[in-house]
């Protein structure tokens, strides 16, 4: 399960995608819309916008490279587009591996990835009625 | 594109096919936002790079200029090099950086 989903995201779809019986851990990062911007202005949702296919593309190598890195792991990724408000999920990667140690730095590798290759753009709406495009800074 | 069709577009635009192509651009982001759409079609000398086609969008839209050290292309759907070549319909996407997450 890799995708670009316009629903809201649920995230033990995920969970029960990646786990089976010869896994002991399974993690799963959810990114959440936040109420503060960076440069803290007050927002009041996000809208995110993808090329798509070269998105889903994307993903598909990075969870390639996961499996290729982490093998043995299951990996389920989605990431959500169109209009969001705060608290909801915007992005979800859910990784089981036999052990822990190995199902955090896959998903912590599957989730820096995306942000830094996957063309999906987020713009902010803030409370004031302004609005701005962001662009990803790593390791935030 | 495949022979045949490049043959049948010469056959019906003899004078411009063997100096012009034509390519559909998509623009995303605050580039969309910029060009006004979310889709162009632009004409291109036939040797012409991705580039050339960015300078000329940029000479259409001086608000691009801001884009020129980061932005990032695809044609067809495949990450690219700016010094690629066009071809007859080639889709080109215009990818400022990305922010998702």
């Amino acid at each position: 399960m890799i995708e670009l989903v316009e629903q809201p995201i649920d995230i033990r779809v995920l969970y029960e995608r990646v786990r089976k019986d010869e896994h002991g851990a399974v993690v799963v990062f959810v990114g959440v819309v936040r109420r503060r911007s960076d440069d803290d202005r007050s927002v009041s949702g996000l809208s995110y916008e993808a090329y798509q296919e070269l998105a889903v593309g994307e993903m598909k190598v990075i969870a390639q490279e996961v499996v290729s890195r982490f093998s043995p792991c299951e990996i389920a990724m989605q990431h959500r587009i169109g209009d969001l408000k705060v608290g909801e999920p915007s992005v979800a990667v859910a990784i089981a591996t036999a052990h822990r140690a190995q199902a955090f730095d896959a998903c912590r590798y599957a989730i820096d990835e995306l942000k830094k290759r996957v063309p999906i753009w987020k713009k902010e709406h803030y409370v004031s009625g302004e609005a701005g495009w962001r662009e990803n800074c790593s390791e935030r | 594109m495949n022979r045949a069709h490049g043959l049948k577009k010469m056959a019906t635009q003899p004078t411009s096919a063997a100096t012009e192509i034509r390519v559909r651009v998509l623009a995303f982001a605050r580039v969309r936002e910029i060009a006004g759409a979310s889709e162009l079609e632009r004409a291109v000398g036939s040797a012409a790079t991705l580039s050339e086609l960015w300078a000329d969008l940029v000479n259409e839209m001086p608000g691009l200029a801001d884009f020129s050290s980061s932005i990032r292309f695809a044609r067809n759907g495949q990450l690219v090099d700016a010094d690629a070549p066009l071809q007859e319909g080639d889709e080109i996407a215009l990818l400022p950086p990305v922010s998702g997450g």
